[in-house]
This record gives C-alpha cells, structure tokens and sequence, in this order.
C-alpha cells in the first residue's frame, strides 16, 4: 500500500522520530535543556554541542529536543478539541440541513477566509499567555475546517443507502449521527486532522514567538527562534536556524502525512 | 470591454451592489467579536495607565471615569458603534495618539509590503505552475513541487530570519532590517504613503532605491510563503483544462500552441487560481504581524502587537476591524475578478463557485 509513495514513507519516518522525542526527549537529551552557562554561552556547533549553545550558554540541541513535546502536545490538543466539537457538529448540521444549517454554513466560510492569526492573536491577548490559552485560541480558529468538511460529507451521504437502513431499523437521529455517518466520514477527517496538524504548529509557534505565547524560560521552538533572530545581526545563526528547521520538518511531516493519506483515501484526487 | 460585449453594464452593478451587500454582516460581526473580547481581557487599562507613586483609589476611578470603563457593557458597546460610524476608533492609551490617525499613518507600510510581495509571488509562481503543468514529472515540475512545498513548511518568521542572516549579516547586500528606508535619507513627502510610488513621482532615484532595498527582504519572505499555494492551484488548474475537450478541439482546429495555453487553458484555470489568491492575501495579511515584527516593519501589524502586550483596547480593535475591513473589499474585488473571468457568475449572481 506504501510501495510506490516514496514520500509518505518519510512522513511517517519523521513522524516516527517526532513522537520518539516527544516522549523521551527529556531523557535522550545531552545536556540539562535549562542549565545555563554564562561562560560557554554562544558558542558555534561543535562536537560537544552538536547545535551550539545560546546566549545563556544553554545547550540548543538539548532544547531542541525537549521542545518537541510542549510543540506537539499544543497542535495535539488544538487539533483534537477541533475535531471532537466541530465534527459531530458538522455532521448533525448536514444531517438535518434547513435554515440552521445554511446559517452557519454561510458564517463558516467567512471564517474559513478571515485572516485566523490575527483572531489567534487578539484571544490570546485577551485571555492571557498560558498554554491552555495558546490550545484554546488555536482549536477555535481550526474549527471552521471540521464543520464545513464533516457538513458537506454528511449532507452527501445523509440519502445513502446504509443511512436509510440504519433507519428503517429503528435507530434514532443522534445515533445515526454519531454511530453511524461519523465513522463512515471518519476517514476524510483524518486527513483534514493531519493537514491542519501542521498549520496549528506554526500557529502556534508563531504566538510564541511574538510574546503571545509560551513564556520563556521555556523551551519551545517559536522562542527559541525568537531568542535566535536577537544574534543573527552578529552573525550566530545556529540559535535561530536549528530551532526553525525543527519547526519546519514538523509542519513538513503533517503536511506530507495528509496529502499522502489523502491519496490513499481517494486515488482520483492522486497529482 | 470585450469580456462584456454580450453584458448589459446595469447587470454588472447590480451584480457588484449585490456582492458588498452580502459582506456587510461580516463586518458587523467582527466589529462585535472584537469590542466583546477587549472587554474579557483580564487585566484594568485604568491601573495599568497609572502607575505613578502619588495614583491611588481617587485617580485611577478618575481616568476609569473617563475611559467610560464605569459603564454597563452594553452601553460602552452603543458607545462605541457610535463613534465608530463617526470615524473613530477611539484613542490609543500608549501613543496618546487617535487610533484611526495611527492606522492611517501606518495603513500604506502593511499595504505596501503585501503588494509588493504579492506581486513578487504571481510574476514565479504563474509561469512555474504553466511550466510545470505544461511537461508534468519534468524537472521543472518537479523544481515547482519542491519549492511549494518547502514555502508551505517554511515559518515566515524563520525564513525571514534566514534571510536576514543570508543577504545582511553574510553578503551585505542590503541595508539593516530596520524599517522601510534610511533614517539619513528620510521619507518622501506624503502623497499615496507606498514610499516607492511617493519617490517616484517625486522623481528622487535615490530615495527610491533606498526605500526598494529596505522592501526586498520582507517582501521576499512573504513572497515565499504565498508562492506554494499559487504554484500548486495553477499547475493544478492548468493540468485540469489542458485535459478538457475544448483544449482537444482548439488543438484539432490548428490553433498555435501560444493561443491555445494562453488564450484559453489559462483563462479556465485561472477561476481557482483567484479563489487561492483570496486566501492566500488573507494569509498574509495575518502574516504581516510576525514579518513586521522580524524586519521592525511600521506597519499596522506591529502597532496592533505592541499593544497587544500592553493590554491597550482601542489600537487592538481598530487594527481587526481594518483587516475585516480589507478582508471584505478583497473579497469583493475576487468577486468582480469572478465576473470579468467568468461572465457566467454575473448572471448566477453567487460570486464564489
């Protein structure tokens, strides 16, 4: 089933690693991610320092590594809180269509084209910088997605012939809705989770590094890059460029994840 | 125009009216979110203002009472669309400077950037897509997947950055990313605020070439990040009518192979190509704020992030209601593009297809 798609192999490699280091990131890692050392602070990759250290002299490997956990656990939670609402609302929408329906359909897609960052950015000012805050604003802006996808699929298949079945054997509406359309839209959802796995990871990413988000001392990839863009007039890139690459091979791994599973879902659709 | 030889111009407008019609709630509804959730923020502008040593209960209630921070929400709210529709967003408490003058100073350097960039990203990214669609699994189609690709991966913020380290810190090709031209230099006087137009009617090279070369690096990593999703819909787009028949029968009849990409397969795929530059431009205009940041751009995006972290209300509502603002009449304009691509949506009158 993987033969022949080369790229969504090293999707699942990355994603391999990513959830490794999430998990044991902590215990693989060189060096204390926190302890700093004035003394050896900015020095270039070296062979005790694979990545160099930061300003602090903090081992940036180290941070690296330990960063992916809070990154991936962010996205995760985003992702998922989106999904578990916006999914079965989408489906009871699209199940029952009539006015309801085409309300919210209509705000949806304002929603969907609205400059999201921006809506991001003003929930988490108004709220206050904390994790939960960072998960919350960026599952309310990945929500559009869920509805709108999970609506359109339901609306398409409420008249099909295991609906109908499913009803003429004595099932209420709730679950059909839940036991019976969810599941069978399960599978495009999925695709739509892992897309949008990517998209809520350099949002969020991107709070922190404007101060929007996690705070420091803590170790998270968007202020790392941050601490990193104050040295690179001098010249040090490695504080900036190691974090910022981890970021991008995480956002790469969701989105070659997606449109891989997306052609295996429906070939068709195949580039 | 020849797109509307067969089209009476009322059903255009009506078209048109029917179109900003339909955008005016958004705006509404954006003016609500936005007053309803500077109200939630936790911490008080009034003892956040007033941190002198002689401010005690007394003052802070004093400048409270003043703000209009000691009435009943809903009535701040009727307050507040009052003023808006008189044009005011009300003052910002850290410039000490109205909002709406601090959004029209800074307005054109967003503006700018977004143009320039956005521009920058149609003149690679059309004739990558057209290429790559034209020899697909060549390797110009696989150059083109690549570099999608790594633009969708890419942070703005690190690519920037990167940026900044490449053609500053290394080569020195460019001036520092302070920003949008050489303080010695000084800007143009004021006539459109874009500095390279406002320099070039003034006809002063060498302002124009300082403001262009602070204008390369932001606009270059803005250019990155919208060039993937173009790219991808045009060759996707391409690929699409290239296939069709009508492309069959224009090959069969002898037409040149220039008429038929460019005067037809083109057109066709231009429909979603306009539909992705909607929300690519909404994209960017949220990825203003982390790109003004990296390259200390004036534009509104930083001024909205600065109070952001002051707890400072009114620059942080009027800077969501410019972008809904801008957002409605970007829509509005990919509706009209629809119209002159495609006359067919006049008469269906839904815009979006």
């Amino acid at each position: 089933m993987m033969r022949g798609n080369p790229l969504l192999v090293f999707a699942c490699i990355l994603l391999a690693g990513l959830i490794l280091l999430a998990l044991f990131g902590a215990a693989l890692a060189p060096f204390d991610p926190q302890a700093s050392n004035v003394a050896r602070a900015l020095q270039p990759p070296s062979a005790l320092h694979w990545f160099g250290t930061d300003h602090l002299g903090r081992d940036i490997l180290s941070r690296v590594m330990v960063a992916t956990r809070i990154d991936l656990l962010i996205a995760a939670s985003a992702v998922g809180i989106a999904f578990l609402l916006g999914g079965p609302l989408g489906v009871l929408l699209g199940y029952r269509g009539g006015m309801l329906d085409n309300a919210v359909s209509r705000v949806v897609d304002m929603l969907m084209a609205f400059p999201m960052f921006v809506m991001a950015m003003a929930l988490v000012a108004a709220f206050g910088n904390s994790v939960a805050n960072i998960v919350y604003a960026t599952a309310l802006i990945n929500l559009p997605f869920y509805i709108r996808i999970a609506r359109a699929e339901a609306g398409r298949q409420r008249h099909s012939g295991y609906v109908l079945a499913a009803r003429l054997s004595g099932n209420n509406h709730g679950r059909i809705v839940l036991a019976v359309l969810l599941p069978n839209i399960l599978p495009i959802l999925l695709v739509q989770m892992s897309l949008n796995m990517g998209w809520a990871i350099l949002n969020a990413a991107g709070l922190s590094f404007i101060g929007l988000g996690v705070r420091p001392p803590m170790a998270e990839w968007g202020i790392m890059v941050a601490e990193g863009a104050a040295q690179i007039a001098g010249g040090r890139w490695w504080p900036a460029l190691f974090p910022g690459l981890a970021l991008a091979l995480a956002v790469l791994c969701f989105n070659l994840l997606g449109d891989g599973l997306r052609d295996l879902l429906d070939p068709r659709q195949r580039r | 125009m020849r797109l509307f030889r067969s089209r009476s111009a009322g059903a255009w407008w009506l078209y048109a009216a029917r179109r900003l019609l339909a955008a005016l709630p958004i705006l509404l509804g954006v003016t609500i979110f936005s007053f309803v959730l500077m109200r939630m923020l936790p911490g008080d502008p009034g003892s956040y203002f007033i941190s002198g040593p002689n401010a005690g209960p007394a003052e802070i209630q004093a400048l409270r009472e003043h703000l209009g921070l000691d009435r009943s929400l809903p009535e701040q709210m009727l307050i507040y669309g009052r003023e808006l529709l008189r044009g005011e967003l009300g003052y910002s408490l850290g410039s000490g400077q109205p909002v709406a003058r601090d959004l029209w100073i800074r307005l054109p350097a967003s503006l700018e950037l977004t143009t320039v960039a956005l521009l920058l990203a149609l003149l690679i990214s059309l004739p990558l897509g057209v290429a790559a669609a034209l020899r697909p699994h060549s390797w110009i189609d696989h150059a083109a997947r690549l570099l999608s690709t790594l633009s969708i991966a890419m942070p703005a913020f690190v690519s920037g950055i990167l940026l900044i380290y490449l053609f500053y810190s290394k080569a020195g090709w460019v001036p520092a990313p302070a920003g949008r031209i050489d303080l010695f230099i000084g800007e143009p006087p004021r006539i459109t605020g874009f500095l390279l137009l406002d320099s070039l009617l003034e006809r002063n090279a060498e302002r124009f070439s300082a403001a262009l070369a602070q204008m390369i690096l932001p606009a270059a990593t803005m250019a990155l990040f919208a060039l993937g999703p173009i790219t991808r819909i045009t060759r996707a787009g391409m690929l699409a009518s290239l296939g069709s028949d009508y492309i069959r029968a224009a090959r069969a009849l002898g037409l040149p192979q220039s008429r038929v990409v460019y005067g037809y397969a083109l057109r066709n795929a231009l429909i979603p190509v306009v539909t992705t530059l909607g929300v690519v431009i909404s994209y960017m205009l949220g990825a203003n704020v982390l790109v003004e940041k990296v390259f200390a751009w004036p534009g509104i995006g930083s001024y909205a992030l600065d109070a952001a972290i002051t707890n400072d209300y009114a620059p942080v509502q009027g800077f969501i209601l410019i972008v809904a603002l801008l957002y409605v009449l970007l829509n509005l304009a990919i509706d009209l593009l629809y119209g002159l691509i495609d006359p067919r949506m006049i008469d269906s009158g839904t815009g979006a297809p």
